[in-house]
Order: structure tokens, then sequence, then C-alpha cells
């Protein structure tokens, strides 16, 4: 394949585009409200009334107001069908011909989607992820051929410095400088490893860009192994994520035939290969070093660093670890420029950032918007704020390791310093909304008790740790606790941050912290008057044992 | 191989390149609390007992696996350490069943000398008290898992040394635990040497000899040290 190939394959695609397309959501949300018979039941429709030369049918990826699916829009009139039901097809094809329909139309116009800004999503909803010409209609690989023929991997690892991208899946380290360590560290053989292990509950960002968008995350991954030298790459999902995992499946398939995997790509010197390791199922697995283990063949659990994976990851050769989002946010800087990217954002945080909005809010979906978006404008006007008549009371970000975000502070803007500021993480990417009926100390416990369940067991803090915590919570909750308790309780919530092993034990008391931060009453509110004397434990009682 | 000077606890120090900072507090006669690190197998960071502050690094580190650095200024006790330390025992205290009084370790444990040690004279956190096996399938050894501190010196020794790679962590959180084989009874094991490694290196009496009972499990790491002393000196190798 020769750009030349590349341009035919798109010039074709495009000449082949009917005046009118359908595209229906075929993303896991919507797809579990059956919109597999929805997309059949239009091309029937289309078929029936003798449209099929007018009117393509395109199974596209998430069109992010998942609240209201399944969902169908109308090209180029615009029209966006909500809770469409497979006896719906028939009269939503025939608005084409210019009947009426009964079925709900959304607005496209509302700040759910005018707010939006996408970059990392710009294919989601639009191109079929399981046809690798809909995404080259859409300049996919055009970055990747750029690279190769008119970068050098200096270049291109300076480029994503000068962007400014940081990395998606927690942390925030500047991706430039990551590479630029994978570059520099000597070694033969070198790794790319895409993380795609998602464990946060609530967060579903990188499940939507898999399902809707796979080969972005190839090309980006693609960049990535030239600019570091790696000829392999690994992407590592959950095996909760089988619709993800056969779409990536297609899309390496794909790839590979044209020659935009495999060997000689582009006709360059450059060889890379992508294999998927399927995740069974454990938060920790999320975390590099325990990642890197598993992906080994390994127990997952994480070990000691430094040495960092940049220099010694998988099998002990430098790799470069990064989140999906990261990888799918590469093709559009290397097409657009890294100028480009780093005039969206704000000063240290660039580019945008896709949250799954969750709880007690309106439009429940993916959004993507610019670094520095209020809070405010992201849960009143764009999530449309709390459902019935309910007043917002506080956003959690940041998943188990992340913390509530009180309504009086929702005027911050969304970046990674001013969410750490708060106590929070800006976090992968799981946003959850809560109103007046949530209890924080029971969010706390909730959060608690997942970080327990998900300790590797590994080190002390971590594994006995939460056990105690979460005792010390539920004490608290079923008001058996004392002042003296809640004292052992933030205790220990110092100790564990500070002597965890990993990231899990490190951040599990990050919930509980924030939550007595801005809502120390509703903790103070539970507690008992201390009747054992200045030595006593309060009341007796046992923490759970395992089973 | 160049040598790196810091400093430890105020004291000028010098060590290899590449070694440690528990080894090199060790040469310089300075000594950490550890559970999980055991000489002669390589060390997992677990138990972080050995935990240290060093200047300028906003995380403690665990010195049995952190490398030696030019210059670096490394604090081993600290009020905060100590602290940190003693709360980690009290969470093993109360996390499974350590009877000290009825324990065939009593007076030969690991973890009974650092509790005094570190001064951890009570457990101010609720104890669990869960309900675990012994298996005493094997006819030589027992496996009591409520006196287990799961801090895999057994299951690094078993691998590395023996090689026979019988032992292992299954489960995870409060609820991981050292299998033998496939998660079978001890006594069923077809990996299984016999060769007791495992029970020489267990810092608690979770392993022990059958036959052996309160205050009797005392350990011969001899053995140990001389397999692996004369593996790195290659003393067998003609
Ligand atoms: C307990 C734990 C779970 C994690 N889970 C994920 C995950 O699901 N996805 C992810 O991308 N990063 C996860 N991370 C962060 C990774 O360790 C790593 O920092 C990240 O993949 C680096 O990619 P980035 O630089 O692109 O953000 C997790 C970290 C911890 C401590
Ligand atoms: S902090 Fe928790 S998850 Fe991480 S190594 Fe320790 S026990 Fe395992
Ligand atoms: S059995 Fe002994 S050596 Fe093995 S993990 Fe438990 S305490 Fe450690
Ligand atoms: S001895 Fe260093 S962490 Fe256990």
């Amino acid at each position: 394949m020769d750009l030349n190939e590349l341009l035919q394959i798109k010039e074709k695609e495009l000449a082949a585009q009917k005046p009118h397309t359908l595209r229906c959501c075929m993303a896991a949300g919507c797809m579990s409200s059956n919109s597999q018979a929805v997309k059949d039941g239009l091309e029937k429709a289309v078929a029936d009334a003798g449209l099929s030369n007018q009117v393509e049918v395109r199974g596209v990826g998430c069109m992010k107001l998942c609240c209201q699916g399944p969902l169908v829009q109308a090209d180029p009139a615009g029209a966006l069908y909500e809770r469409v039901t497979p006896p719906d097809a028939a009269s939503i094809v025939g608005t084409l011909l210019g009947g009426a329909t009964h079925v709900g139309k959304g607005d496209p116009h509302d700040p759910f989607f005018t707010k939006q800004l996408s970059i990392v999503l710009a294919n989601s909803g639009v191109v079929d992820p399981e046809r690798i010409e809909s995404y080259l209609a859409a300049d996919g690989y055009t970055g990747l051929h750029e690279v190769l023929h008119e970068m050098t991997p200096k270049d291109v690892v300076e480029g994503l410095v000068k962007s400014g991208l940081r990395g998606r899946g927690g942390a925030g380290f500047p991706t430039g400088l990551k590479w630029g360590t994978v570059a520099k560290s000597p070694g033969e053989k070198k790794y790319v490893i895409c993380n795609a292990d998602e464990g946060d509950p609530g967060a579903f960002m990188d499940r939507s860009v898999l399902e809707s968008d796979p080969h972005s995350v190839l090309e980006g991954m693609a960049i990535a192994a030239y600019a570091v030298g790696a000829d392999q790459g690994f992407i590592y999902v959950r095996a909760e994520y089988p619709l993800a995992i056969s779409r990536l499946q297609t899309a390496i398939r794909q790839a590979k035939q044209m020659g935009l995997l495999g060997s000689a790509i582009f006709e360059s010197p450059f060889n890379f290969n992508i294999d998927i390791r399927i995740g069974a199922g454990a938060f920790v697995c999320g975390e590099e070093t325990a990642l890197m283990a598993s992906v080994e063949g390994k127990r997952g659990t994480p070990r000691p660093r430094p040495p960092f994976p940049a220099e010694s990851g998988l099998w002990g050769c430098p790799t470069l670890i990064n989140n999906v989002e990261t990888f799918a946010n590469v093709p559009a800087i290397i097409r657009r420029g890294a100028d480009w990217f780093a005039s969206i954002g704000t000063e240290k945080s660039k580019g945008t950032k896709v949250f799954a909005l969750a709880g007690k809010i309106k439009n429940t979906g993916l959004i993507e918007v610019p670094m520095g978006t209020r809070l405010r404008d992201i849960v009143e006007q764009m999530g449309g704020g709390a459902p019935d008549g309910g007043r917002i009371k506080a956003v959690q970000t940041g998943g188990p390791s992340g913390g509530c975000i009180p309504a009086d502070a929702l005027d911050t803007p969304v970046d990674y310093e001013s969410l750490t500021k708060l106590g929070s993480i800006m976090g992968s990417g799981g946003m959850i909304v809560m109103d007046q009926t949530t209890n924080m100390v029971e969010i706390a416990r909730f959060f608690m008790e997942f970080c327990m369940d998900e300790s590797c067991g590994k080190c002390i803090p971590c594994r006995a740790g939460t056990v105690q915590m979460h005792h010390l919570l539920t004490k608290i909750i079923e008001r058996k606790a004392t002042l003296r308790d809640l004292a052992k309780l933030e205790e220990l919530c110092d100790m564990v941050k500070h002597t965890s092993l990993c990231g899990l034990g490190q951040t599990a008391p990050n919930p509980t912290v924030s939550t007595l931060r801005f809502f120390r009453h509703e903790y103070l509110e539970l507690l008992q008057p201390d009747t054992h004397g200045p030595h006593g434990n309060g009341a007796v009682t046992q923490p759970p044992v395992p089973a | 191989m160049a040598a790196k000077t810091l400093t430890i606890d105020g004291k000028e120090v010098s060590a290899a390149e590449g070694a440690t900072i528990l080894e090199a507090a060790s040469d310089a006669g300075i000594t950490l609390p550890t559970l999980c690190h055991l000489e002669g197998v390589y060390d997992v960071g677990a138990c972080r007992m050995c935990l240290v502050e060093i200047a300028g690094t906003p995380k403690l580190l665990p010195a049995c696996t952190t490398q030696v650095s030019e210059g670096m200024n490394v604090t081993t006790t600290s009020e905060r350490l100590q602290q940190y330390r003693k709360m980690i025992l009290e969470l093993l205290f109360a996390e499974r069943n350590h009877v000290c009084a009825v324990c065939v370790a009593n007076g030969h444990c690991e973890l009974q000398t650092l509790a005094y040690r570190q001064g951890m004279d009570h457990v101010r956190y609720d104890y669990c008290f869960p309900k675990w096996d012994v298996d005493i399938t094997h006819p030589l050894y027992g496996m009591d898992h409520n006196r287990c501190i799961l801090c895999t010196r057994c299951v690094r020794v078993c691998w590395h040394i023996e090689g026979a790679g019988t032992k292992n962590v299954a489960g995870r959180g409060a609820k991981a635990q050292i299998i033998t084989d496939l998660f079978q009874p001890w006594g069923e094991s077809d990996t299984c040497t016999n060769c007791g490694k495992c029970v020489m290196s267990c810092p608690t009496g979770a392993l022990f000899y059958r036959g052996a009972t309160v205050g009797e499990m005392e350990r011969d790491r001899s053995k140990l040290e001389f397999i692996v002393t004369a593996r790195e000196k290659k003393q067998w190798i003609p």
C-alpha cells in the first residue's frame, strides 16, 4: 500500500456514498437495547421502499446520548431519532420520501451536543467501525503515512511533547516525555501496550472508543511504535468487553490485509504487529506493572517502581504503555499539528477529555469537552441537571481513586491540577453526579468496598488496611462508631495512602478523605458518644470474615 | 563496579552499584525491620516494613527493592515511619488468628519478634477472626493458614531455590491464600519434592514440621544459605 492507493480507496468510498445515510448506533449501549434489530429493520424498510440506491444504512459507533438509545441519525437532514424500536423503521425510512413519523426526536442543537468538541470521538457515530474503508474515507492512516515518510522518530516525539498531550489513563503523565524515555532506553526489542482494562465503576469511554473507532487506536499505536522503535504491540482488553474485542480483531485483520500493520508498512522498513490480550476482570490488572505481569502469563500483581516500564517492562524490555484515549488522540495530532492541539484546553492540560456522564442527571452518556470546561457547564447545561427537580449535591470523578466535588465548587474548570487541588483526580473519565438523596458516607463505603474486593493482596497496608477502613465505615453507617473510630479511620487513610505498593492502595482512601473534607458533618451525625472509657473500643463488633 | 556514596541515618556509607538500600544499611550495621525479605531469593517489596524516607523523593520506598544512588540521603527511622510500621503490624495481627500462646512458633517467630521490637503492645483494630483451614495432608509438613502473613517467601523459595513450583498464591485481597499445585491438598501434590525449604523460609508458625508443638518450631536457615551461596559462587561446578 502506498499513499496513492490509500487515497484511491478514500475517493472510491466517498464516491460510493448514497444521497441519504441512516446511521444506526451499534455500540454496546444501544445494542443492549436491541439496535441490531433496528438496523435490520431499517435495511429491510429501505429495500421494501425500493430505496437501496438512495439510502445507506450504516452501523456506527456511539452517538453519545446513550440514555436515549437506540439512536438513529439521518444524513444530511440531521434528524436524531431516539429510543427507536424495530417497528419504527418503516416510518423513519418514510420520512426520506416526505412522510411523517411519530418516533421521538432529539435536538441535535441541545448543549449536550453543541458544547462537545470531538477529537477522540470525531469518528464515533460517523464511521462504520467494522469497515476499514470507512475509516480511510475519514483520512485514516494518513497520519501514519506522514510519520513514516516525512518524519524521524525524534520528530514524532518532539511533536508529541509540543502538543502537550498528557496520559488519559488517570495520572496525566506527559505523553511525549514518556515516548522520549522509551525511545532513549537502550534495547533491541521494545514493546507498545495499549491499556484497555478500564475497570473504574461507571466508566465506559475506552470501550466506546474501541467499539466505535478501533482503527484510530491502532494507528496511534503504530505511530507510537515508530517513535519509540518497537515492532510488537499488545492491547490489553478486559474480557467483559466482547464487542470491543471482536471489533479490534476485525480491525487488526483488515489493517493487516491492507498492509497497514505487519511488515514493511507503507513500503517503509517499519514493521509492527498488534496482538490482543484479554484480561480476566481484575481491576488491579489496569495498573501497568500488574498488566505487564498478566501479559507475560503471570499472576497480575503490581511490582515496585522503579524500574519504570519505560526502562524495564514486558520481559525486561523497554515498554511504552498508554491508555486507549491517549493513543486515539495521536493520529489527529499528527494530521492537524501539535500547535493546533496545544491551542485547545488550558495552560497545563491540553486537548479534550472524554467523560462517561452517569448518575443523577438527565442526559447520561458520553461527552468530549475541551480541558478547562467548567464542571457546572458539564452537569447543568450538557447534562441537563438533576432529573425530577432534584438538587445536585456532588460530582464524583476518578472513580475509586478519586473524590467527590461538592456542588459549591462546580465552577472549577476540568483540568488535571484543579481537580487534584480539590482532592479528586481527573481519572480515566468516569463522572458520577449525585443529588441530595445521596449519603456521602455510603459513597465512601461503596468505593472502599470496591478497593477491598479488588486489592490484589500483595502488600499489607492495602490488603488488611482496606478491610479495616471498610469495617470502620460500616460501623459509622450502622451508628456504632465513636469519635475514636473516626480518628482511627483518618489515621488509616493516611497510612494506607503513603505505604501501599501500587496506585490502588495509594488512592483507595481518596473517596473517604474527600467526603470527610467536604461532608464531615454527615459522618459526625452518625457518631455515638464514647461510653467505654478513655481506652475503650466503642461498640464491640467484628469485621467481615472473608469467605 | 562503581561504588556509590550515600548517607543513611546521618552516616556516610558506601555501597556497590546495584546494591539495595537494605544491603547498604546492613553493611553499615543498621538493621531495618523486614518481613517479606529473605536472603537468597529476589525481593518483592510487599510487606512495607522496610519503607524508608529518601530526601527529595515524595514517596516512601522499600529499602529491599530500591537501589542505592550517588548522594542519596536515607532516613530509616523517623516517628512517622515507626508509627506506620506499628500500624502495619497491628493490621497483620487483626487480619488472621495470631494466637502466640498456642502457636508452634511462639518464641521463634519473626512477626512476634518484630512486634516486640516495634513496641506494638496492643492491637487497636477489631480482630477479623477469619476461619481458615489447617492442611496436614502432607506426611512431613503442615500449613496453618491462620498464621500466614502472605509474605510469599515460601513461594519464592519453592520456585527459585528448589525449582519445584509447588507453592503459589490464589485469590486476591483478604481472600488471597497460599496454595499447593492447582489448589490441591499438599499431601496430594505431584510436584512437591518434600525438600522442606518452604518450612525453613516461613517467618511465622504458618508452615511447620508435623509433630512440632507449641514453641517448638525453630527453623534452620543454614541449608537455604548453603545452597544459595554454593550456587552464587558456582561451588558445585568443577
Ligand atoms: C489500580 C489501577 C488501575 C488502573 N487502571 C487503568 C485502566 O483501566 N486503564 C488505563 O489506561 N490506566 C489504568 N491505570 C493507570 C496505568 O497504570 C497507567 O498509568 C496508564 O495506563 C498509563 O497510560 P497514560 O499515560 O496514557 O495515562 C491504573 C492504575 C492503577 C493504579
Ligand atoms: S496496593 Fe493493593 S493492589 Fe497494589 S500491590 Fe498492594 S495489595 Fe496489591
Ligand atoms: S506460609 Fe509462611 S512463608 Fe508462606 S506466605 Fe505464609 S507466612 Fe509467608
Ligand atoms: S522487607 Fe522490604 S517490603 Fe518487605
